[in-house]
């Protein structure tokens, strides 16, 4: 974990409620694909833990959905504003295990934290399929970007109304070699339930400091308690209990 | 001596400041950020004689000022404390450490905290008789003299070291709980642990935390911490460890000057990690401002003639 001041250098609008937000200076850290970070944002007391994008150089990219407070003074942040962040929190995808074929899943805000993931395994070589899951055309985002890194894209939404009609579950390729999801929990036990390889799912919760002090996002696993924000955000399929 | 040097219950502290349990783990997490050997001490995760995974999440809302937190005492049980977390944190911390102690009996009590007291690096036993988000233990013990007589006089018997009783807000009479511990032969007093409190959920109706209620802490309490420190160090003979919202080296002296000894800091190492470092470093130059030359020379001016 460091901590960094870093600038607010873009804001753009991707849907009517999700934003992306470029920031720079996070200098000499070194920050994983499924790793988060946590924003002080002014006047509210607890940090916001958020998803990395994508990190690359000086730059980090986040893309976040606004649904509360938080979210909603983040979303007001303008270039040259400063923002407290801790960085370098979780700990990340294991890049190690994807083989040569992986699958990435995501669903909704689920989407932003696979992109630095696919950017990754495409400049190690492998094949990328991702499916991105949304409800609506409206809400869909970032098929573009997948598509420029050279990853196979699906995009489904369950309406209809762009992609392929369904849930993620629907557009499962035949053959993956791995897979990475992160997304509602529902999808993610209908993927726990209907991936034929072992895999990842990177997990959400209410944190309260977000580096493993507090405790108070501790879920129960295969292997005992764990912190979300410290052993996870990313939990192997085998050390999850979904089976009921 | 140096300007911060304090003393508690026969240790001397190189300063006051001590992180208090549930929000600095076994110190680790902070060791990797800052040499956390500058701090006076600190107390550890409060710990129960069987292992506890505490609470369903959501454990953690916020509100203005603060937080609320309904963890429920997460802890490996004392065994493991002892032969995994207490080695470790040997490397890293190299001052007697304040052991945190909590259960659900008073023989619960009695087993974790003579467990503890065996442990070369155990300062203090801090006896947890406050915790809000344990049921049929935990604060039960605290919020009746009789009950918390009872916890601290069996603790006290059954170890060697300083017993420290850390009790709850939730009460009317924070004096009556107070003598009692005192009765029962408590070397200190550490308070406030957090307040009740809850939020709701606009979305669904339903309470935000999984378990209805949870502990507030964070800068909202500090007044009323501030208050309840004032009057337990003006009616006990042992002194008083204040917490409660502390953020800076000015509430510090605040504190300092209501009648504390030392000062535990909580929920502010959550949102800065740094905080107590930041603190322990501002210090001189905020006594300098208010013309201290030693911490000690203030404990408790605030209520004398």
């Amino acid at each position: 974990m460091k901590q960094r001041i870093l600038t607010v250098t873009e804001m753009r609008q991707l849907t009517p409620d999700v934003f992306e937000m470029k920031l720079t200076g996070i200098e000499d850290a070194s920050i994983l694909p499924g790793q988060f970070v946590n924003l002080s944002i002014s006047n509210l007391f607890l940090r916001r833990p958020i998803s990395v994008c994508d990190a690359n150089g000086n730059e980090l990219k986040l893309v976040y959905r606004v649904v509360g407070e938080g979210t909603e003074r983040l979303r007001q942040y303008k270039a040259q504003d400063t923002v407290d962040v801790l960085v370098e929190l979780g700990n990340g995808y294991d890049l190690t295990r994807s083989g040569e074929q992986p699958l990435l899943i995501g669903g909704g805000v689920g989407v932003p934290p696979l992109y630095y993931l696919a950017r990754t395994l495409i400049g190690q070589g492998k094949q990328v399929t991702a499916i991105l899951g949304f409800n609506k055309a409206e809400e869909c985002f970032y098929e573009e970007e997948f598509q420029k890194l050279g990853v196979k894209t699906i995009v489904t939404t369950v309406d209809g109304s762009y992609g392929q009609k369904g849930f993620v579950t629907d557009a499962l390729p035949e053959v993956y070699s791995y897979f990475y999801a992160c997304g509602p929990m529902p999808m993610m036990k209908a993927l726990y339930q209907k991936t034929t390889t072992s895999g990842e799912f990177s997990l959400e919760e209410r944190m309260g400091c977000g580096f493993g002090a507090c405790m108070g996002c501790s879920i129960q696993t295969k292997n005992g308690p764990k912190r979300v924000c410290k052993e996870g955000p990313v939990f192997r399929k085998e050390d999850l209990l979904w089976d009921d | 001596m140096g300007r911060l040097t304090t003393e508690l219950c026969g240790i001397t502290l190189d300063n006051p400041i001590i992180p208090a349990s549930g929000t600095f783990g076994y110190g680790y997490e902070f060791a990797q950020l800052y040499d956390i050997n500058m701090l006076g001490t600190f107390s550890f995760k409060g710990t129960t004689k069987d292992p506890r995974f505490g609470n369903p999440t959501p454990r953690i809302a916020e509100c203005a000022g603060g937080m609320l937190n309904a963890v429920g005492l997460q802890n490996p049980g004392v065994e493991k404390v002892i032969q995994e977390e207490l080695p470790k944190l040997k490397e890293v911390f190299h001052k007697p450490v304040m052991a945190n102690v909590s259960g659900f009996s008073v023989d619960d009590y009695v087993y974790t905290s003579r467990r503890l007291d065996q442990e070369e690096q155990v300062g203090w036993l801090e006896i947890n008789i406050s915790c809000p988000n344990v049921h049929g233990g935990g604060m039960s013990f605290g919020t009746d003299p009789d009950c918390a007589y009872e916890v601290i006089h069996a603790v006290r018997e059954a170890v060697t070291k300083p017993v420290i009783a850390k009790l709850s807000p939730n009460v009317t009479d924070i004096i009556a709980i107070a003598k009692a511990c005192e009765a029962a032969g408590a070397d200190a007093i550490s308070l406030i642990n957090t307040m009740l409190g809850m939020r709701i959920n606009l979305r669904t109706g339903k309470p935000l935390l999984a378990n209805v209620t949870g502990g507030l802490s964070g800068p909202a309490v500090f007044p009323v911490a501030l208050r309840m420190v004032y009057q337990t160090a003006r009616a006990v003979n042992i002194p008083v460890v204040g917490m409660g919202g502390v953020t800076s080296a000015e509430d510090v002296l605040e504190m300092m000057m209501a009648g504390a000894a030392a000062v535990e800091v909580g929920a502010a190492n959550l949102v800065n990690p740094y905080a107590c470092q930041k603190i322990i470093e501002d210090l001189p130059t905020v006594m300098d401002r208010y013309g201290i030359k030693h911490l000690t020379d203030i404990i408790g001016i605030a209520g004398k003639e």
